[in-house]
């Protein structure tokens, strides 16, 4: 009975609270969720993507928002998955609890696609400005999109830059065990296998390690012509580091993931020459391009990596409301599948599974410490 | 051939570092029965303030040992007032509590060591200016760079040096006293608690030079990066012997060759069946085997003898 | 009377527990208190490792997973199999206790520290092999972890529609399992098993020499708390619909042994406690951060750096004020704390070199 008393006293102090809380305000608030992993080792990444985001919500606000004939202004709510998949759910959770109208997110594809489950059961549409892995879509859900080429169009672009372009004719392989980094190394693999280049090797790493020496001296033993690395800057960096100072002088391709500042930060003068891919064309040679880059440096500082899919994806979901007249994820819906506008990154539109379609893919050099487009 | 050398070397460089902040553990292990879990996060404060203080005289025109040797002169002394810290504050009230007491202790010291140094420097990973030319010698058909080199003569430097000061100095005597029976220490006239806090801040001084040597080689610095490091060091210091000093090393330089050797070869070994992912779960197999087959150690425990 | 009147209302406030909540709070509290449950679970399999037989583990977030994982690969698309839950829930735990035993069988000769460094290596290597058991045969889905789990069902009724009571039909199983392995729990502390890991806990000479085979008794031990752990992951993995690696780390298992410790090892209510109290806590000093943003006008400490040095710092206090927990049992409060005859009775065994 002792414990009874306080129990009964929490109940009555939970019951208060639900009655105390403010009821809605009668404003037009256009709530959108923008999900990241805001801290942690990739949280460079994820406050870009949130800053894409926000930089969105500004120049629509400041433009004067108007769906559906009544003036409205946009919200939004950030929140921090941690880059966790168990965190992410429970975020999603919070955010179809708050009455989201759209989600722009996640960033990883591990936490995109348990996340996706809830805002598909609840109906409301989420883009991801940066989940690579094809599971993603693939799991039938009528409102996951992304704004960024998945795995398999990147993979497949990756293998023909290197065999064409590069003339490789071995490639080692390694991977970060993540499901990104897999995920789009055993794409690469695959085509370019299919492509006829010979893989000597394919070895692994975490995405929490540091040391790489074992498996480069492994592929060093081997000696093929290109190294392709599935995984994320903080690594890819450090790896690049430890590759010239082994002495090893083939080429070095990663993927997004590693098109990055922080890349060339942390593998110093070894960061020349490295080769990597991002999804989209590259910000310059769009006509929004330059605007964007100025208008975000300006108020954020540099740009990571994918805070212009970011910027789109948040522009796609109000331009599908505006175009729907209205913010109710039913009404919408079917208007943002069908969408067909420009942004920063390129045309936007989505096939039937949500991928985006006619993704393009650019291939980057580091020249002279910063990432060169490569035509 | 070539390929196995360079991974038997790139194991010894490993090794070396292991095998230091073994030493650390094995110290504190041998005189108060502790396994401190927080000592990877001292390395990891090491390697923090060696690199932050490498970043602001990168541009000063002072050539890279230099530079290194004050990064190193900063860090130690920094590791030290934590390590005093954490051994007065959280473990010396614990020293007469049951065994599970301390060992939460430091795993909670451990996560707060982590989040401090997370908002002191951030949570991205810091890299470490280039201040040294990369330079290799060849040996045999394998190379060896700048500071592969640095770091397996100093490992091996300290560790004699240490090795002599428990043998042959009074302090040493006093510290193995301890070890042994702290109650007949005390009556023999040292200063238990003296030699427990001195035992601790020698642990902490070794762990700075360790961290130093990790942001260096490696060339970045992160505040997650102590925990897995002290777990493998631990199990180099089992796998030697615990409380043990010879054996921390030997361990610690038996444990950075496996892990190279594995790392590299497991794939062939194996048929491609195991590869190179499961490097991490290496260190662990070997600890488990180490601590099935013979519980003392490679060199054998030496956590003072029952009188 | 006054007893089940007593009954009557606690189990009143249990039922009524998740609507207030949605009401007051929203349906991410109630998710949250469906997760506090699954810890509760977990919290009690590791006590009785931890605080019934006094092994120390640091790996059993390994258990979860392979319950996880069972569930995962016999109700998903992965295999194409489709069984239903009450056949899979027995076989995980089932598993998970054999996982358990072959922890423990190498461990029984181990001191208090080496065991806990070898069981966070199990737990490492576990998490290691099913990060990795993609190739050549993919069983485990590797990195990519087993996606469209079949959610919980009770013939043909799903508890996962309809959609948006979802969190309050999990509440309710899971509460039915976490007061089942609370009342299991009880029965077994009281048992004769019960009583001979008591022996083993407090002097394990002296319980082999009273004929007790402390060999057995400790592999019961693993066995039935990784069964539990087992159970819950099942549960876990209907629930979340989604099962990688990436869930079951080293920090998990440090913190539902922290639940343990904080609780009140060995005692079960400060165990349960202690399991609500550290699932809630992170989530609730997620709102910090806005707080922060009201009161100063800025964030002046990140929120989640915030919850892991609170975490961390109270462990610490915790150790050093209270190191039976936050809620222990009178008669473990005796035998904890420091100046008892049983620390120094155990601290002379530092000096057993190579028992």
């Amino acid at each position: 009975m002792t414990i009874l008393r306080p129990l009964l006293v929490a109940m009555a102090a939970i019951f208060l609270a639900g009655c105390a809380k403010q009821k809605p305000g009668s404003e037009f608030v256009v709530k959108i969720g923008s999900v990241a992993p805001l801290t942690g080792p990739q949280s460079h990444l994820g406050k870009d993507n949130d800053n894409g985001v926000r930089l969105a919500a500004d120049e629509i606000n400041a433009s004067g928002l108007v769906i559906g004939g009544k003036k409205a202004k946009i919200e939004i709510l950030s929140e921090d998955d941690q880059a966790d998949p168990r965190t992410a759910t429970i975020v999603a959770q919070k955010l179809v609890d708050e009455g989201v109208n759209g989600v722009v997110g996640h960033f990883n594809s591990g936490t995109s696609i348990p996340a996706s489950r809830i805002y598909s059961d609840a109906g409301i549409p989420q883009i991801s400005p940066s989940a690579t892995a094809t599971t993603y879509t693939g799991q039938g859900f009528e409102t996951t999109f992304r704004v960024v080429t998945n795995d398999r169009q990147q993979g497949a672009a990756l293998a023909k830059f290197a065999m064409d372009t590069l003339h490789a004719k071995t490639v080692a392989v390694i991977d970060d065990r993540t499901a990104y980094g897999q995920g789009i190394a055993d794409e690469f693999e695959k085509d370019a296998k299919a492509d006829g280049a010979a893989l000597v090797a394919h070895e692994f790493t975490s995405d929490h390690a540091t040391d790489f020496t074992a498996i480069l001296t492994s592929i060093k033993g081997k000696n093929p012509d290109l190294i392709f690395y599935g995984g994320m800057d903080a690594q890819a960096g450090p790896m690049m580091k430890q590759m010239r100072n082994l002495g090893m002088k083939m080429a070095f391709l990663g993927a997004d993931g590693s098109k990055s500042p922080e890349f060339i930060k942390l593998a110093g003068t070894a960061a020349e020459g490295a080769y990597a891919s991002a999804p989209g064309l590259p910000l310059d040679k769009m006509p929004g391009g330059k605007a964007f880059v100025e208008k975000f440096t300006a108020k954020y500082g540099k740009i990571q990596l994918y805070s212009p899919y970011s910027f789109d994806a948040t522009m796609a979901l109000v331009n599908a409301m505006k175009q729907a007249g209205s913010t109710d994820p039913a009404r919408y819906l079917p208007v943002l599948s069908k969408i067909k506008m420009d942004g920063v990154t390129g045309p936007i539109s989505f096939d039937s599974k949500g991928d985006i379609m006619h993704g393009a893919v650019t291939l980057y050099q580091v020249r002279n410490g910063s990432w060169t487009a490569l035509p | 051939m070539d390929t196995f050398l360079q991974q038997l070397i790139n194991g010894i460089v490993l090794g070396s570092i292991y095998s230091l902040v073994a030493l650390g553990y094995t110290l504190v292990y041998g005189i108060m029965g502790l396994i401190n879990f927080a000592h990877g996060d001292i390395v990891m404060v090491g390697a923090m303030v060696t690199l932050t203080v490498a970043r602001l005289l990168a541009d000063s025109g002072l050539p890279g040992p230099v530079i290194l040797g004050i990064g190193v002169l900063t860090a130690i002394p920094a590791c030290m007032a934590v390590g005093y810290l954490v051994e007065r504050i959280a473990y010396r009230p614990l020293r007469n509590a049951p065994r599970l007491a301390p060992l939460i202790t430091a795993i909670g010291v451990s996560i707060l060591l982590q989040n401090l140094a997370m908002m002191i420097w951030g949570r991205e990973y810091l890299s470490f200016p280039q201040i040294f030319p990369a330079q290799t010698m060849a040996v045999g058909g394998a190379s060896i760079s700048t500071i592969q080199f640095l770091i397996i003569v100093s490992s091996a430097i300290m560790m004699a040096g240490l090795s002599r000061l428990i043998r042959k100095t009074r302090l040493g005597n006093a510290m193995r006293a301890t070890a042994q029976n702290p109650e007949i220490a005390t009556l023999m006239g040292v200063h238990v608690n003296t030699i427990i806090s001195i035992t601790f801040v020698l642990g902490s001084a070794l762990a700075a030079v360790a961290g130093m040597m990790v942001s260096a080689y490696y060339g970045i610095a992160h505040y997650d990066m102590g925990f897995i490091l002290g777990l493998k060091a631990f199990t180099a210091a089992v796998l030697g012997g615990i409380g043990n000093i010879e054996g921390a090393m030997l361990g610690g330089l038996l444990l950075g060759i496996i892990e190279s050797m594995g790392a590299g070869y497991l794939g062939t070994l194996t048929g491609g069946v195991m590869g190179s992912n499961y490097q991490d779960a290496f260190a662990f197999f070997v600890l488990i085997l180490v601590l099935v087959f013979r519980p003392s150690g490679l060199l054998g425990e030496r956590v003072g003898e029952r009188p | 009377m006054k007893k089940t009147l007593k009954f009557a209302a606690y189990a009143a406030i249990l039922a009524i527990l998740p609507f207030a909540t949605g009401l007051a709070f929203g349906k991410t509290w109630v998710r949250i208190l469906d997760f506090a449950l699954l810890y509760v679970m977990l919290a009690l399999g590791l006590n009785i490792v931890v605080g019934f037989a006094g092994l120390l583990d640091l790996g059993y977030v390994a258990f979860f997973a392979v319950g996880a994982y069972c569930y995962a690969l016999l109700a998903s698309p992965h295999f194409g199999l489709h069984l239903p839950f009450w056949i899979i829930l027995p076989i995980g735990a089932f598993a998970a206790g054999i996982f358990g035993m072959l922890l423990g069988a190498p461990t029984l000769r181990l001191r208090g520290d080496y065991l806990a460094i070898v069981t966070l290596g199990f737990g490492e290597i576990i998490r290691i092999f099913l990060n990795n058991l993609d190739t050549p045969y993919n069983i485990t889905g590797g990195p990519q972890g087993i996606d469209l789990i079949d959610p919980i069902r009770l013939g043909s009724f799903s508890l996962n529609q309809p959609t948006s009571h979802t969190v309050y039909s999990y509440y309710f199983l899971f509460l039915l399992f976490a007061l089942a392995t609370a009342f299991v729990s009880m029965r077994l502390q009281h048992s004769r098993i019960g009583r001979a890991w008591a022996a083993i806990r407090e002097d394990e000479i002296a319980a082999e020499a009273m004929g007790i085979n402390t060999r057995n008794i400790k592999l019961l031990a693993f066995a039935m708390g990784a069964s539990f752990g087992g159970l819950s992951g099942g549960l876990f993995a209907g629930f979340e619909g989604f099962v990688s690696p990436e869930s079951f780390t080293l920090t998990e298992s440090i913190m539902i042994l922290s639940m343990v410790v904080l609780g009140g090892m060995g005692h079960i209510r400060g165990v349960i406690f202690g399991a609500i109290l550290l699932s809630i806590l992170p989530e609730a000093l997620r709102y910090v951060g806005p707080l922060e943003q009201s009161l100063f006008g800025r964030i002046v400490v990140d929120p989640s750096s915030l919850r892991m040095l609170l975490f961390g710092l109270s462990l610490i206090l915790v150790m050093l004020l209270r190191p039976a927990g936050l809620w222990p049992s009178p008669a473990r409060k005796r035998e904890l704390l420091a100046h008892g005859e049983t620390a120094k009775h155990e601290n002379a065994n530092i000096y057993d070199a190579g028992r």
